[in-house]
């Protein structure tokens, strides 16, 4: 019986559970092996005698080098930076307000009002760029960082006010109206009971909606056109690759680089994230 | 401290009227408990008196305000909730400090009614610990604790002790009672447990569907309900009810059904007269069945057959069947009869209720 159950065991847990960790680690693996290879080593033939794709033997940091120096990273990392902090505090902003208005207050259509702010979210930036093109152009914001500040908020608000409004949910209302029965107003309850209960809530949308930005491409592609007011995603896309030749060490370097801020972010907030996403105030 | 008065109050959502036509006159310094079946009203009576929820129509004054847009904060009430809304965040002195802050008392002033607070409640050791590290009893002391420390002119009680073990509850209820005695403040208490209601309240407003059935004192609700619904609810176990005839044989009026046939006592006789011939409903308290002795007049007692015996200890419940009815009757530990044993029991002639079969008012 332990035999059999063993057997289970392998086949239904740790055979998917390598499938999926492999699957989803080998990008990865790859970007950095690629970053670290020598261009000697990238560009020979895979018929070559010494050809081993999966590792290298003499790793180099030249690609590294050459982005920081020759290329405009530097300013690209913090074109990014900058666009996707504001444009989520700005959304963090709009999102707290709305996400408790649509989660506590009783108002006309307000059942309707949550729903249309979800259907915002399902159009696909592909259709919305080119009627928030011509307003980018109208208002002549055209390869500034703010002409992604203000569109980005139009996918980040309906969905930092859906994610909060959630989790205000799971909140009991009791706890504001005991605050208001205390002596705090509507608006004072909401700043100091229900702001610093729902934090996982706030922390995991911030991270959601810095990480959406910090990725986002199509808008970036479109309203930004100098090499040096770029975001990495763009960046990294169109000024590593000239022509019909790919500088796979620098891209990938640049993939690298570029991916390193978001993975610390996620990793610092890891525990408010989940319970962000699950909710539930105890005690 | 101050004195409460609900004038035609009213409560009204999209299709459901909540609270109709509520008049009452909570006195100063009285313990009121607000009672009846979940859906009665009760909550959102409390609710409307401090102020969450919107008044439909009607007055509501605390002292001599009229408060009926006043916001919360500003109509100087505390309240205890039935989950007891702890702030999870906050250390339990912050909890009880938090409404003192709000009213930007002094620092020492809030020190000294949070620390008199926390020994009157024998939760001193318990004021830097979070909320969550405290068992249901304690949350419970911490959530009275935040309300007492206001000083505010009336207590609000949304059935705070529900959440806590049969036990616990008994004890709790014994100190908000010991509480209230020595505080001496305004307190309305919302409950659907009817002992809760008859221990604690001063007097006890019965609720259903909306309307105020009847407010009395707890005995008096107990001796003399207004009607069935009051009668049913209050007692437990509660009051045993049939539907009966009545007769009048050259002056003796009777309740009769199938298997039970009672003499109404002559005080009750004059006004069950006018109905001979029509069907009432007829109710009887199970204390008021006894075993029948030689002491009792035949025209209070019947026969009836044993079904079930439950022997509580102090006292033994016994379920009869006379004729179609069923009784229950509460007798000493000391009778024995066993189930399915004829038995002859009496009724206490002066303790008889009889309710109109349509308004189910008492008669």
């Amino acid at each position: 019986m332990v035999i059999e159950r063993r057997w289970k065991k392998w086949v239904y847990f740790y055979i998917p559970l390598t499938v999926f960790v492999v699957g989803t680690l080998f990008p990865f693996y790859w970007m950095f092996i690629t970053a670290i290879r020598p261009d000697a080593e990238l560009y020979r033939s895979w018929r070559a005698v010494n050809n081993a794709p999966f590792w290298t033997l003499s790793p180099t940091l030249d690609h590294v080098r050459d982005l920081l120096a020759k290329t405009n990273f530097p300013s690209w990392i913090w074109n990014t930076f900058f666009i996707a902090m504001v444009s989520t505090l700005i959304s963090l902003f709009c999102g707290l307000l709305g996400g408790y208005a649509l989660a506590r207050l009783k108002f006309p259509m307000a059942g309707m009002l949550g729903t249309s702010i979800f259907v915002t979210y399902l159009v696909p930036p592909t259709l919305l760029f080119i009627p928030l093109a011509d307003i980018i152009r109208s208002f002549r914001l055209g390869d500034t960082p703010w002409a992604l500040i203000l569109t980005y908020p139009t996918f980040l608000i309906p969905f930092c006010t859906w994610l909060l409004m959630g989790y205000f949910k799971t909140i009991p209302k009791e706890l504001e109206e005991c605050a208001r029965i205390d002596g705090a107003t509507r608006f004072g309850a909401m700043i100091r009971i229900i702001f610093p209960i729902a934090v996982p809530g706030i922390l995991s949308a911030g991270i959601f909606a810095f990480t959406l930005s910090w990725n986002e491409f199509i808008y970036a592609l479109v309203f930004l056109s100098s090499p040096e007011k770029k975001t990495v995603p763009v960046g990294v896309v169109s000024e590593l690759i000239r022509g019909d030749i790919y500088f796979w060490g620098q891209l990938m370097a640049g993939a690298l680089l570029g991916s390193i801020p978001v993975a610390l972010v996620y990793s610092f907030f890891v525990e408010y994230y989940v319970t962000g996403l699950t909710g539930s105030v105890k005690g | 401290m101050a004195q409460v008065l609900m004038k035609d109050l009213n409560k009204k959502y999209d299709e459901v009227h909540a609270v109709k036509d509520v008049n009452l006159h909570i006195r100063d310094k009285e313990f009121i408990v607000l009672v009846g079946p979940s859906g009665c009203g009760k909550t959102t009576t409390l609710r409307m008196l401090a102020g969450l929820e919107e008044i439909t129509a009607g007055e509501i004054h605390i002292g001599e305000r009229l408060v009926n847009d006043l916001p919360p904060k500003d109509r100087d009430i505390a309240m205890v909730f039935q989950n007891y809304a702890l702030y999870p965040h906050m250390t339990v002195y912050d909890n009880m400090a938090f409404g003192l802050k709000m009213r930007k008392f002094p620092k020492a002033e809030i020190e000294k009614r949070v620390r008199d607070a926390a020994q009157l409640l024998g939760i001193l050791e318990l004021l830097k610990r979070k909320p969550r590290q405290l068992s249901g009893g304690q949350r419970q002391r911490v959530a009275v604790g935040r309300a007492i420390v206001r000083h505010p002119q009336v207590f609000l009680f949304d059935e705070p002790l529900s959440n806590l073990d049969a036990k616990l509850r008994v004890q709790m209820r014994v100190e908000l009672k010991k509480l209230h005695d020595r505080l001496e403040t305004t307190a309305v208490y919302v409950t659907h447990d009817q002992v809760e209601a008859m221990t604690l309240g001063d007097r006890v407003v019965v609720m259903k569907d909306g309307w105020i059935q009847q407010v009395g004192e707890p005995l008096e609700l107990y001796a003399h309900p207004a009607n069935k619904f009051v009668a049913g609810f209050i007692g437990s176990p509660s009051m045993n009810f049939a539907d009966v005839t009545i007769n009048d044989v050259g002056g003796t009026v009777t309740a009769e059904t199938q298997g039970l046939r009672l003499q109404v006592s002559p005080a009750k006789a004059a006004a069950l007269r006018p109905y001979k011939g029509q069907t009432v409903s007829f109710g009887v308290r199970p204390e008021d069945v006894h075993i029948a002795t030689g002491a009792d007049p035949a025209h209070y007692t019947f026969d009836a057959t044993v079904e079930v015996v439950e022997p509580l200890g102090s006292e033994i419940l016994l379920d009869v069947k006379a004729g179609a009815v069923t009784i229950v009757a509460r007798v000493d530990p000391t009778v024995r009869v066993k189930v399915h044993e004829p038995v002859r029991l009496a009724v206490n002639g002066d303790r008889l209720h009889f309710f109109d079969i349509k308004t189910e008012h008492t008669v």
